[in-house]
């Protein structure tokens, strides 16, 4: 039909010429018209006022064409529009509050749903994520490099199967400005596995890997090459040492590629092999040692599910033939990206819990807009009364309160968006982990737009349908005769109350759960963990990124302790190779005295394991509950001795009192006895059931990552100066990190701070949305009342009787809205507390905080209102009327 | 207003005005005497159904306008059938032809 579409443009766009068209075609009918009658002998006067009578008028006639005419819905639309926009305007108030109520509800579901977005459905970005998979033991990823190798080799359902280890930070050289950075070990098949191409150079592959040590390249990221060597594309080539050994840049990876996980962006990656090289220790011909993580492709054609029984089957197979190392083992598929099953659970959960409390503040704030625009459209009452007085359609004054509606919440939404989008920006900048690559990529994508704008047009239809039946139902003789509809409808419970109550309740709901989040995070900077981390210092460092070898670590330690306890004002220091409550961590398996059979089943507990030398239990504050510290003569030459902590005690030996001097035998056989025995204490989360744990001596234990904890009254700038200087002063080349050990805790403490923060930003919107709706009721009533409380007042009511009778519903509805809330909130918190350490709803900081939050937003709603009602002047009300 | 009925009248008047346009281009009062004069006086239709419906032929292209004098030298909007309003008015007739054959048997039918 190209007629119907060069008309609509014509009609559109030459909308002048049309009617000068149609002017001209009705005015010369009328003449040929009349002249018909002049032929039949009628005077010219009567021959046209005939020809007008038969035509049927002309105005009624243009009226008439123009209504079939292609495009008059766009018209009419844009039409709508502009009274819409005068209508708006007019109330600015009104728009604003609106406008205002959307963008929170919709700003905060476009964050929530970004993230969600960013960490639960988008895949990692790889070419065909689809099939990429997380190959786990158990449900956790770590697995040992042996068994990757016989996996990979073995399997039929993976096209690729590739290892990834997370080592901690090296030191790099790249000619004259040592610094350090985080790379990921991976085998040598992992970019031609996920199937990326280099930006610069090449890649390392599964050819280069003939052996150990054989492949000394690096690869390095997009935004390490910026940042480290200028976009310098003679980079490839060039070599760098990292802990020393010198290694070749073989390429760049393009800059979309930041690993493949989600929150970790390596600077580069090394080979897998050369491991030996990198960090003086070789765990690839370990079969119990499970720090790699799997990833494969599979086939095509292949479902998860087979992948799996192949894996198992292979599992039982390794079972068998190891039954040291993989007794039991079972394979499970994971998505890629998080830390498998592990971290994706509780993200799952939490983000779950987050969206549905965005849902409900939208909900809310539609109630909240449904109310307000029904107190609107009775208030138009009588505009809309004449409108259908007049012959309008009742389709057509809803189409545009419609339009009006949609305006709104199209104007809300992009504001929200707008908002949301900075708040994302903000959140994917943000780096939790100051020396850690580590950042949550969450920047809005199409979906969120998508979401948004999906969200808008819902909502705006949601709440525009509201004072629907109220126009439907309208009957203008009865609207212009009274003025006003019936007040019966005010004093039932309506819908209306019930969505007030829902809203007040969510809001109590988020006001409780930031503030149980909030008060648990504050009582966890404060809690005992079997150490002190208050008043204490942390310095960090690595001897292998300077240069020791495995031998001489021990003597270098030694000679640190000696110097830091000879600065004046330290009064205790002591080292350990890991801290509690910090990243890293170790576990291993204990088995008892009797064992032969070191197969994992059999062992008698997993502890976590740390090496520490003399003087880091007072350093730390760690008490010691029987026997004796570790000392300076526990070393190779002396019997193997350690000490556990209370859990390991009763455990392994049923009270405190017998494990001092019994034995036990670690993984391997190698026997050791318990020489003391000190309190529990927390290891890798604020929120983890009491973990056994054994300490070693480092003299028979060496390690090169060193973590010394000072003790001092001193301030504690000044301390860390002196910290480095003497530090540097035994040697200059040493890669130091200082901190306060309350800063070093920020690992332990993020997904509480996360929550918190969450949760607080959640509490506001639905805070302000609560104010919005007690407000909009409240003023609401008061002024369809207004009459009754000016005749009140006259009739000598006092202004108890005028706020009560004004403000007493909304008021009530705020009361029990504030204690579902409340109820519901302390349900709530019981999913908070696996997240955040003690947090307890049975807090009277709580539950007075919630009180008095819900009071101040009844105050801040109902002020305006009150003070409205108050000042109803009899005399004034008479006049108008 | 019942929507059948105003569906069948505005077919036959589109029926109507196109059989009308069949012989020779037209005017508004040109067409609708024509159309008195086709159905014998038994339809007198009203410029009120009569503009909207030339209006919305012309926009489908069924029919075209030209501005030229009239049999009394004055300036008159005259509609001609196209290609297409000629294939529409075969359409239609023979519409029209088989809902009569229905409708008859099914009226003179027991």
């Amino acid at each position: 039909m190209p007629g119907r579409i060069v008309s609509f443009f014509r009609n559109l766009l030459h909308k002048n010429a049309v009617e000068q068209a149609l002017d001209d075609e009705l005015r010369s009918s009328v003449e040929l018209l009349s002249e018909e009658k002049m032929k039949e002998g009628l005077s010219r006067s009567e021959a046209r006022r005939r020809a007008l009578i038969e035509l049927g008028g002309v105005e009624q006639v243009r009226t008439k064409v123009r209504e079939i005419r292609v495009g008059r819905l766009l018209e009419d639309f844009a039409a709508d529009l502009r009274f819409t926009n005068r209508t708006l305007a007019k109330s600015s108030g009104f728009t604003l509050t609106a406008i205002v109520t959307l963008a929170l509800g919709i700003g905060a579901n476009a964050v929530v749903f970004s993230v969600l977005n960013a960490l639960l459905l988008r895949p990692v970005n790889v070419p065909n994520a689809h099939n990429f998979y997380l190959v786990q033991r158990f449900h956790v990823p770590p697995q040992a490099y042996p068994d990757y190798l016989d996996l990979r080799d073995r399997n039929w359902t993976f096209e690729s199967m590739m290892a990834v280890k997370f080592v901690g930070e090296v030191g790099v050289d790249t000619g004259g400005n040592p610094s350090t950075a985080w790379p990921v070990l991976t085998s040598g098949n992992y970019f031609d596995a996920l199937g990326i191409r280099p930006y610069l150079g090449r890649f390392f592959h599964a050819s280069d890997e003939k052996g150990v040590n054989s492949a000394p390249y690096v690869v390095l990221s997009y935004a390490y090459w910026r940042s480290h060597f200028d976009e310098d594309r003679g980079v490839v080539g060039r070599t760098v040492e990292i802990n020393k050994h010198p290694f070749t840049v073989v390429g760049v990876a393009p800059s979309e590629f930041r690993g493949t996980d989600l929150i970790f962006s390596p600077a580069f990656w090394i080979p897998i092999v050369d491991e030996p090289t990198v960090l003086s220790i070789n765990s690839l011909q370990n079969r119990s040692e499970h720090n790699l993580w799997v990833m494969g492709r599979l086939k095509p054609g292949v479902t998860p599910a087979e992948a799996a029984a192949d894996l198992n089957a292979l599992g039982s197979w390794l079972s068998k033939t190891y039954p040291a190392d993989d007794d039991g083992i079972k394979f499970t598929l994971g998505s890629p990206g998080l830390l498998g099953d592990a971290l994706e659970g509780p993200t799952r959960a939490f983000m779950a819990g987050l969206m549905l409390l965005a849902g409900l503040i939208l909900l809310a704030a539609c109630a909240n807009l449904g109310s307000l625009f029904a107190a609107r459209a009775a208030d138009r009452s009588k505009e809309v009364a004449l409108r259908l007085a007049l012959g309008s359609r009742h389709a057509r004054i809803l189409r545009q309160l419609l339009t009006e509606a949609l305006l709104v919440s199209i104007a809300g939404g992009a504001i929200g968006l707008f908002g949301s989008v900075q708040i994302l920006h903000a959140l994917s900048a943000w780096n939790p982990f100051p020396d850690a690559p580590i950042n949550i990529p969450v920047n809005p994508d199409v979906r969120t737009y998508a979401v948004a704008l999906l969200l808008a047009v819902a909502s705006g239809l949601l709440f525009g349908i509201v004072p629907v039946r109220q126009v439907l139902c309208a009957d203008p003789w009865q609207m212009i005769r009274t003025g006003t509809r019936g007040t019966g409808a005010l004093r039932r419970f309506t819908l209306r109350d019930v969505l007030l109550v829902a809203q007040i309740a969510i809001c109590a709901v988020l006001v409780t759960s930031s503030l149980v989040a909030v008060r648990g995070l504050v009582r966890s900077l404060h809690g005992r963990y079997g150490f002190e981390p208050q008043n204490a210092i942390v310095v960090q460092s690595d001897l292998h990124m300077a240069g020791y070898a495995n031998n001489q670590t021990a003597a270098m330690q030694r000679r640190m302790l000696d110097a830091v306890a000879a600065i004046p004002g330290v009064s205790a220091v002591g080292f350990a190779d890991d801290l509690p409550l910090s990243i890293g961590g170790s576990d291993s398996f204990v088995y008892s005295d009797s064992a032969t059979d070191f197969r994992p089943t059999n062992r008698a507990a997993d502890a976590m394991n740390y090496s520490i030398s003399p003087g880091y239990l007072r350093a730390a504050e760690t008490r010691l509950l029987a026997g004796r510290d570790v000392t300076f003569n526990d070393d190779l030459k002396a019997p193997a001795v350690i000490l556990v902590n209370r859990q390991f005690a009763v455990e392994l030996f049923g009270s405190v009192d017998k494990a001092v001097g019994a034995h036990f035998k670690l993984f391997g056989g190698s026997r050791v006895e318990v020489v003391g025995v000190i309190e529990d204490g927390k290891y890798r989360t604020l929120t983890e059931d009491q973990q056994p744990a054994m300490f070693f001596p480092f003299l028979q234990n060496d390690s090169s990552n060193t973590w010394l904890v000072v003790r001092s009254k001193r301030d504690p700038s000044e301390m860390a100066a002196a910290l480095e200087s003497t530090l540097h002063g035994i040697d200059s080349g040493l890669p130091l990190t200082i901190a306060a050990w309350t800063e070093e805790m920020g690992f332990a403490l993020f997904a509480a701070r996360v929550a918190s923060v969450a949760l607080g930003v959640m509490g506001l919107p639905g805070a302000m949305l609560a104010i919005t709706g007690v407000f909009g009721m409240a003023s609401y009533v008061v002024s369809r009342r207004l009459r009754e409380l000016g005749i009140r007042v006259a009739l000598g009511a006092g202004k108890r009787a005028v706020l009560s009778a004004s403000l007493g519903r909304a008021l009530r509805l705020l009361a029990i809205g504030s204690a579902a809330g409340l109820v519901l909130g302390v349900l709530a918190a019981r999913v908070l507390s696996h997240i955040v350490y003690q947090a307890t709803p049975m807090d009277p900081m709580v539950l007075g905080g919630v009180v008095a939050a819900m009071l101040l937003i009844g105050l801040a709603a109902s002020w305006i209102p009150a003070r409205r009602a108050l000042a109803a002047d009899p005399l004034l009300l008479l006049r108008e009327e | 207003m019942r929507p059948q009925r105003t569906d069948l009248l505005r077919g036959t008047l589109d029926l109507l005005i196109l059989k009308a346009l069949h012989l020779e281009p037209l005017h508004g009062v040109g067409i609708s005497r024509r159309i008195t004069q086709i159905t014998r006086d038994a339809f007198q239709v009203s410029f009120g159904s009569l503009f909207p419906s030339l209006h919305r032929m012309e926009e489908k292209g069924w029919v075209e306008a030209e501005w030229r004098a009239s049999e009394n030298n004055r300036r008159a909007k005259y509609y001609r059938l196209t290609a297409s309003g000629r294939a529409q008015l075969k359409a239609e007739e023979r519409e029209w032809n088989q809902v009569v054959k229905i409708m008859t048997a099914a009226v003179e039918s027991a």
